[in-house]
């Protein structure tokens, strides 16, 4: 080996390790932002000092009684399965035609896709729900699952296409041409091959509905708020709670989005489909 | 893709009438396969497109009159509102900045096979389940005037007095970076993922050293899904309300649009002018949109995938 390899070798092992302890760093910093957070929700009373007091997981069962934590998870869960079955039914086939069919207007339709994805929620948020209290349906369950629906439709429809555009048409004709009506091709051949990519996008539509705060919080009220809205509702007005029921709630969040992430996780390899993605618009 | 289209068409040469009219439609694609289309297009155009219409007709209407613009003049003139713009750019974008720029270190020393890759990946991604409360919450205990690190640091001596990192810019800044970084972390981690290797190691036998390949090879192949990814990361932190309002000055340097527009809508009741701001939001963040795209137009390097083909 020569000197100036040795050297070369040496300053990327070294650039290698700046790497890495920056991100332990990073990682070290954020465990102690968490911890602190948890620390809290199980203690007494933390002044001053390294440690609260005492320890205890009453703050647990406050929160629970104090924000009525069992309803608002069935908000959560009844909003987030409403969006999801229903940008599922209607983004599923529109992804079929949008993968088949070229078309005049095609460019204009995916824009109007693709602009509920690239705005920030507030931005529509705010006609939206003045749109929804004009018709009376701010405050309903109905209005905080439609708001839900304006980024989680053209996302699954985004999602969809690409993998549509992986099955070979002729697959179709060979099932219509052994007499299969539409209806059939559809729920025989084309929903089971398709199924992978409807997991994935289920999956990573509930997720992100779970997490979907601002467009909740602009239309719902007091009965139709999902666990994100009410936590920062508690945490937005504090004194009038405890410090440490706050935190047991944010606690209690994020175990909820950490088990629904390693589910997702399980089921869809996220990397691959923005690779998907890629390979279907490099062609 | 399109072989069920012109399977027939040129069997019965379409005569006018409603044969023919559907035969012509046929062959420019449109058939009753667009049907599937409708319901998602309408339903988009019910609750995204007619809102953000109605939004921009109520913004020419201001609430104490004063003309078509009176709103926008009226926010372009007081200085406290024309403050926002700046505030959410100088929050946005350099947050946006950041999490792609060290995505792309990270990402690619994640790249290669090793013993603990995925592990390292999970723990990356997690953040991202945190919530902004629980961050903002976090950041509160740990990183305020009584919290570990300051305790730590006036213990080690470093200090004299804590050092201050919430209720300003910097605690809405840090808490970007933590909720924003796994996005992007997992965007460019995917794009990278998706250049071909032969690439570099031809590049390799061409006698190019890891930094030359870095920069000459991947880089550039790199650069349409950075862009992709920088748009992305700045959406997400475009609209910063919840943690603004939390750990940063909600009333002086973190008020952001989104704050302004709110207060506009749910405080003094003008949704006149909450839907300017609204609209005004939209034209920075497309802004800003557009000049990334065109950058990324003028560094376009060409498909990353090399010739796999198969």
């Amino acid at each position: 080996m020569t000197a100036v390899s040795f050297m070369a070798s040496r300053r990327r092992a070294l650039a290698g390790w700046a790497v890495w302890g920056c991100v332990a760093f990073f990682l070290l910093n954020l465990a102690a932002l968490i911890l602190s957070v948890v620390v809290n929700s199980f203690g007494t009373t933390w002044f001053s000092g390294w440690l609260p007091q005492g320890f205890t997981t009453a703050w647990y069962a406050d929160a629970w009684k104090e924000f009525a934590l069992g309803e608002v998870l069935q908000v959560t869960l009844g909003v987030t399965l409403a969006v999801v079955a229903l940008s599922l039914l209607l983004g599923v086939p529109a992804a079929y035609a949008l993968a088949r069919r070229d078309f005049p207007g095609k460019r204009l339709v995916l824009l109007l896709l693709l602009l509920p994805v690239l705005l920030p929620p507030i931005t529509y948020g705010i006609p939206l729900a003045t749109v929804l209290y004009k018709f009376h349906l701010a405050g309903t369950m109905t209005g905080v699952v439609a708001a839900n629906l304006v980024p989680a439709l053209p996302f699954v429809v985004l999602v969809m296409t690409p993998f549509v555009e992986q099955i070979d048409a002729n697959v179709e004709s060979a099932a219509r041409m052994c007499g299969a009506r539409t209806r059939q091709v559809f729920s025989r051949v084309l929903v089971p091959l398709l199924m992978p990519g409807i997991l994935a996008a289920g999956i990573l539509v509930l997720v992100r509905t779970v997490a979907m705060f601002e467009l909740t919080f602009l239309v719902a009220d007091a009965d139709s708020q999902t666990l994100i809205v009410a936590l920062y509702s508690a945490a937005f007005t504090p004194g009038i709670r405890a410090a440490q029921a706050i935190d047991a709630m944010a606690v209690i969040y994020m175990a909820l989005s950490a088990v629904l992430l390693v589910v997702a996780l399980l089921f869809v390899n996220p990397t691959q489909i923005v690779a998907q993605v890629k390979e279907a618009t490099a062609e | 893709m399109a072989a069920e289209a012109p399977a027939r068409p040129r069997a019965r040469p379409p005569r006018g009438g409603r044969g023919g009219l559907r035969h012509r439609l046929a062959e420019r694609g449109v058939d009753r396969v667009l049907l599937l289309l409708l319901p998602a297009v309408l339903i988009v155009g019910v609750l995204f497109l007619y809102p953000m219409m109605y939004g921009v007709g109520l913004s020419l209407r201001p609430k104490d009159g004063g003309g078509l613009l009176g709103n926008y003049t009226a926010f372009f003139g007081d200085a406290y509102q024309r403050g926002t713009i700046g505030n959410t750019l100088r929050l946005a974008v350099p947050a946006a900045l950041i999490n792609v720029g060290a995505s792309v270190p990270i990402a690619y020393r994640l790249r290669g096979r090793f013993r603990g890759r995925r592990l390292l990946t999970a723990v990356l991604v997690l953040p991202v389940t945190l919530g902004t409360v629980l961050v903002a919450d976090g950041l509160l205990r740990y990183l305020g005037p009584r919290g570990w690190l300051n305790r730590l640091l006036l213990d080690a001596g470093l200090i004299d007095q804590p050092i201050r990192l919430i209720y300003n810019y910097w605690g809405v800044l840090l808490s970007l970076i933590i909720t924003g970084f796994p996005f992007a972390f997992l965007l460019v981690l995917a794009y990278l993922s998706g250049i071909d290797p032969t690439l570099e190691r031809a590049a390799a036998t061409l006698g190019a050293g890891p930094w030359q390949r870095a920069r000459r090879v991947t880089l550039p192949l790199l650069a349409p899904g950075l862009a992709t990814t920088f748009v992305l990361a700045f959406v997400l932190a475009f609209s910063v309300f919840p943690s603004a309002n939390l750990v940063g000055e909600p009333a002086g340097e973190t008020r952001v649009m989104a704050i302004a527009a709110y207060q506009a809508a749910f405080e003094k009741y003008d949704y006149s002018m909450a839907s300017t701001i609204a609209v005004l939001m939209g034209v920075f963040e497309l802004l800003v949109i557009s000049f990334t795209l065109f950058l990324r137009g003028r560094l376009y390097a060409g498909p990353a995938m090399g010739g796999k083909g198969s």
